[in-house]
């Protein structure tokens, strides 16, 4: 018993520390910071392409590296690939489970993958004459809520059952599993190095994790809620959350703490999703309420907002040359703004 | 080890902590001024943010007509028609 208490202390008092050493660098706050910083523009960004196909609500979206083909995830039961620039449907895939829940394309082009509530990581090759399942990744005991590329052999999973998990494409196994979380994992981003990445969950943490040794690095205190969308700020010095609290969050990295809350007190809905424009300054967060808010991620104003999805905005995504951003919801369609 | 297995998670958790608390923290200023660096830098090619590039013809209708005014002097103009 005496054992069980001595931890304790310790433990609490090491979370001292770490808020004592936090406090110790906090010389300013990002607001301030950015004073001098000239506002971003009005963002006003007209739909170019309204993209129908799916028959029920989309849950997940992801852009090709093209910067043009896209991947939706809808619980028709159907993956289905877009050509952004005409709005043309190029592949569909059907789904043995239709309760999707992510979908992503990997890197080469070559592969996209689906999971939801099989609990699996399906993966497809879209290369072959006709579209074949090229590995089931079936180990996790939860849903599968975010699955990411790193590329053709390996992919990493965010699951239901607290764990995030990397896995060998070839062996169709588990390499690593990212155990530290203790609520159901929702999302997770790769940093652009591709050395680490960052999950959010519903225990309202977000955690910096090394993929290669299976540690977690950091833990981000602050959300009160689940934590349901993750990107790193391109340059991988931060990160950026959005949770069911209403707000969104921008961690950094190196300083180890928040540095800066995007909310509005007119804003009561939960964030679904997030995506970042290529620099960075603009945060695109979609929301319970049917509209995506357009954050100045220096100064934490709200600069716009995409209205025009006849209910919840459920994923965003902005392409690796930043020449737009997509919005998919509830409504069954996909959005392409500029 | 312990076979209580509370105590073992407590161990971890433990560990875990020690483990975040060797992190080594910059200062605030410097990370928000860095951060900063970085937007602004690549501001320029932001499509986002201040547009997309005259003349991309990226997701806009192909059968749209763009003018184009050249100011030649205070008062004068030339337009050029693209479509």
């Amino acid at each position: 018993m005496g054992e069980m208490e001595q931890m304790k202390k310790e433990a609490e008092a090491l979370k001292t520390q770490i808020e004592a050493a936090r406090k110790a660098v906090h010389d300013t706050d990002m607001a301030s910071a950015a004073s001098g910083v000239a506002p971003a523009p009005r963002v006003q960004l007209k739909t170019r392409r309204n993209l129908k196909g799916h028959l029920a609500k989309i849950y997940a979206m992801h852009w090709s590296t093209d910067n043009r083909l896209m991947v939706s995830a809808s619980q028709d039961g159907k993956l289905l690939i877009w050509d952004s620039h005409s709005g043309n449907k190029v592949n569909a895939v059907p789904l043995k489970s239709s309760w999707v829940m992510t979908c992503a394309y990997a890197p080469s082009g070559n592969l996209v993958a689906s999971g939801g509530l099989d609990n699996m990581c399906t993966v497809y090759n879209l290369k072959t004459p006709v579209i074949k399942t090229v590995k089931e990744l079936d180990a996790h005991t939860g849903y599968l809520s975010c699955a990411r590329f790193l590329s053709d052999t390996e992919v990493l999973t965010a699951s239901g059952d607290t764990t995030c998990a990397l896995w060998d494409l070839e062996t169709g196994k588990q390499k690593t599993v990212f155990l530290n979380h203790v609520g159901d994992c929702m999302c997770l981003s790769l940093s652009p190095d591709m050395n680490s990445f960052v999950s959010g969950a519903c225990d309202s943490l977000a955690k910096l994790w090394d993929i290669r040794d299976g540690q977690c690095k950091q833990t981000f205190l602050g959300h009160t809620s689940d934590i349901n969308a993750i990107s790193f700020y391109p340059g991988g010095n931060a990160i950026i959350t959005g949770s069911d609290d209403c707000t969104c969050k921008m961690y950094d990295l190196r300083a180890d703490q928040e540095l800066i809350t995007y909310q509005d007190a007119a804003l009561n809905s939960g964030v679904t999703s997030l995506a970042l424009s290529m620099s960075g300054r603009l945060i695109f967060a979609g929301y319970d309420d049917f509209n995506c808010n357009i954050w100045d991620s220096l100064k934490g104003e709200k600069v716009g907002v995409l209205s025009g999805h006849d209910n919840r905005v459920s994923c965003t995504g902005v392409p690796p040359d930043g020449m737009c951003v997509c919005t998919g919801s509830w409504d069954s369609f996909l959005k392409i703004w500029n | 080890m312990s076979s209580n297995p509370s105590l073992t998670t407590m161990k971890r958790t433990v560990e875990q902590l020690k483990l975040e608390a060797s992190v080594e923290r910059i200062k605030v200023s410097q990370a928000a001024a860095d951060l900063q660096q970085y937007c602004l830098q690549n501001a320029g090619k932001d499509a986002l943010l201040f547009g997309v590039p005259i003349g991309s013809k990226l997701f806009r209708e192909p059968r749209s007509c763009a003018l184009l005014f050249i100011q030649l002097s205070d008062d004068a103009y030339i337009s050029i028609s693209k479509n």
